[in-house]
């Protein structure tokens, strides 16, 4: 039960032309602009100060960023999962707000707050404190736009999982700790996995946000996306493409991990499946 | 209620947990975004207005959800098709086209952006063909469209494909069985099961391509007026130190963000109690 073979053959070139064109020319096209002066001019690229910096100021942005909704995305996901309260999905909507947010308003908003003109502005000069046109406003603005990603991977895994298993563990003696790191966390942890580098790819690659609270000083608050759009404009195209690059790079390993990941757990859900099997054909 | 807590009240913890998720959504979203509105009451409801209502933000807005809107319809056609294509046939390479799709969602903005343009450009890979038929992608409303296709493209793809791959082909066997041709099959059994999660996906697609800002500003040109795009219209205020001007056109945007992620809950709720 199928379609005619030529209906077949028209919708699959359809499809893997749209693919093609989307998916493929892109990632073609990225590393031909960047070697499009050569292997040398690309490494200079890379190697050089401003670049250097921004590559530092990415690491640390991501660095404090993914940490802090990672532990914030299991302290949630226990919370909701594992108990009733009033206003849940309210407080699951909330979380989820920054993806529905423009990353330009995302930024936006700590301007408003820490900005000159801002909220906190004129306590913060008296104070010589220094958050937007900084580096505290980048970590902020990347943490905003970062926040629900380990949150909403782990909030449907762990309701879909209840908490038979954290009541048997806490029924036999064990303690909060204990239940959570020897049981909720190995259930767990492919989720937590997958939130984790997906976190860490918008993290490293964001670009609205921080570019609005960013005020693109060379070498001081630039990140790699940032430093990419500097070059781009100034038609250093081959630079532009080499900061691009990078990210590129990233994102196939973040894609590759994903990909793995969905891999392994399916093996192990099958394992499990098996081994309850046995156990049961066994009693 | 209270039963069901009761019954879950030997896992510790839940006091803590929930102080935390709350302090912490509160310093981080809920505190900045609030600061966002209340600097909107300080302007007074005329200037509100006018800002909103300027012949350059409107033009912005027909822009932006014009072009969000028509992407996400060309989402959900060949996003139907590529998820189609890639749970019914076999063929060479197909796990790695699969894993590919997740690429406009985790391939950073500004990188997405200038490769488009490089590849759009009259002299670009894709560009160079055409040009010759006098079609005009890059530094165009069309090149805003093809970016904001692009950032679209995983969320039909994801959201159609488990539905597909849990469709039981038994149920189009039985159709034919009964006298059903293909397209009839199609068409009775297949669509009424995807179509919440095309609605889903279409959903999804529109509400990140109205907020889009990275992918779209390198390809579009900004002329303003024409090829200006709401959230760099934002931008534009703010490196000219119109704070006001800049939240204003940010509220407006967040209200309409705000309808769509209400009606996207809707939808998700009416496929759920349908289909459940």
């Amino acid at each position: 039960m199928s379609e005619p073979r030529w209906v077949r053959a028209i919708l699959m070139t359809g499809a893997l032309l749209f693919l093609g064109i989307f998916l493929l020319l892109p990632l073609i096209v990225v590393f031909s602009e960047a070697f499009k002066k050569g292997v040398e001019v690309y490494f200079e690229s890379i190697r050089e100060p401003d670049a250097v910096a921004a590559i530092w100021l990415t690491l640390i942005a991501a660095g404090i960023a993914v940490p802090l909704n990672l532990v914030f995305g299991v302290v949630a996901a226990w919370a909701i999962a594992k108990f009733q309260f009033p206003g849940k999905s309210f407080l699951i909507t909330l979380i989820d707000l920054p993806f529905s947010v423009s990353p330009v308003i995302s930024g936006l908003v700590y301007v408003l707050l820490f900005g000159l003109q801002g909220w906190l502005g004129p306590w913060l000069a008296e104070h010589d404190i220094k958050i937007i046109f900084a580096v505290p406003g980048i970590v902020l603005a990347t943490v905003f736009v970062t926040f629900p990603f380990v949150a909403r991977e782990l909030i449907p895994l762990m309701q879909a999982q209840g908490s038979e298993e954290e009541v048997a563990a806490r029924t036999l003696g064990a303690g909060g700790w204990q239940t959570f790191w020897r049981v909720t966390l190995p259930n767990i942890k492919w989720g937590l996995l997958y939130g984790v580098i997906l976190c860490n790819a918008r993290a490293m690659g964001e670009f609205g946000a921080v570019s609005v609270v960013s005020g693109h000083i060379r070498g001081a608050t630039n990140t790699i996306p940032l430093h990419a759009e500097i070059l781009y404009n100034e038609y250093n195209s081959a630079a532009a493409f080499a900061m691009a690059s990078l990210l590129t790079i990233l994102t196939l390993v973040t894609i590759a991990l994903k990909a793995a990941i969905d891999w392994k757990s399916q093996v192990e859900a099958r394992e499990v499946g098996e081994n309850r099997e046995r156990a049961l054909a066994e009693a | 209620m209270t039963r069901a807590f009761r019954r879950h009240s030997i896992l510790p913890g839940f006091g803590l947990a929930i102080g935390l998720t709350v302090f912490y959504l509160s310093l981080i979203v809920l505190i900045p975004l609030s600061a966002a509105f209340l600097k909107t009451f300080t302007m007074g409801w005329a200037d509100f207005w006018e800002t909103v209502t300027g012949a350059r933000a409107l033009a912005s807005y027909r822009l932006s959800l014009g072009a969000s809107l028509i992407a996400a319809s060309l989402n959900s056609v060949l996003g139907l098709l590529a998820a189609w294509v890639l749970v019914r046939y076999e063929f060479p390479g197909k796990r790695i086209i699969d894993a590919l799709v997740d690429l406009p969602f985790a391939l950073p903005t500004a990188v997405a952006g200038i490769t488009l343009t490089a590849m759009f450009a009259p002299n670009g890979w894709v560009g160079s063909w055409l040009e010759p038929l006098g079609i005009k992608v890059a530094f165009t409303s069309l090149g805003v469209v093809v970016a904001l296709t692009f950032i679209g493209l995983p969320f039909v793809v994801r959201t159609v494909q488990p539905v597909l791959q849990e469709l039981d082909p038994e149920m189009e066997e039985a159709a034919a069985t009964l006298g059903a041709n293909r397209w009839q099959s199609l068409k009775r059994v297949v669509f009424p099961e995807l179509m919440p999660a095309l609605l889903t996906g279409f959903a999804l697609a529109f509400a990140r391509a109205v907020g889009e800002y990275g992918s779209v500003i390198f390809i579009s040109g900004n002329m303003p007026m024409k090829t200006e795009i709401t959230p760099l219209l934002i931008v534009t205020k703010l490196s000219q130190y119109d704070y006001a001007g800049a939240t204003a056109l940010a509220v407006a945007t967040l209200a309409m963000s705000f309808v769509l992620l209400l009606f996207i809950n809707l939808l998700q709720w009416w496929s759920r109690t349908r289909y459940a």
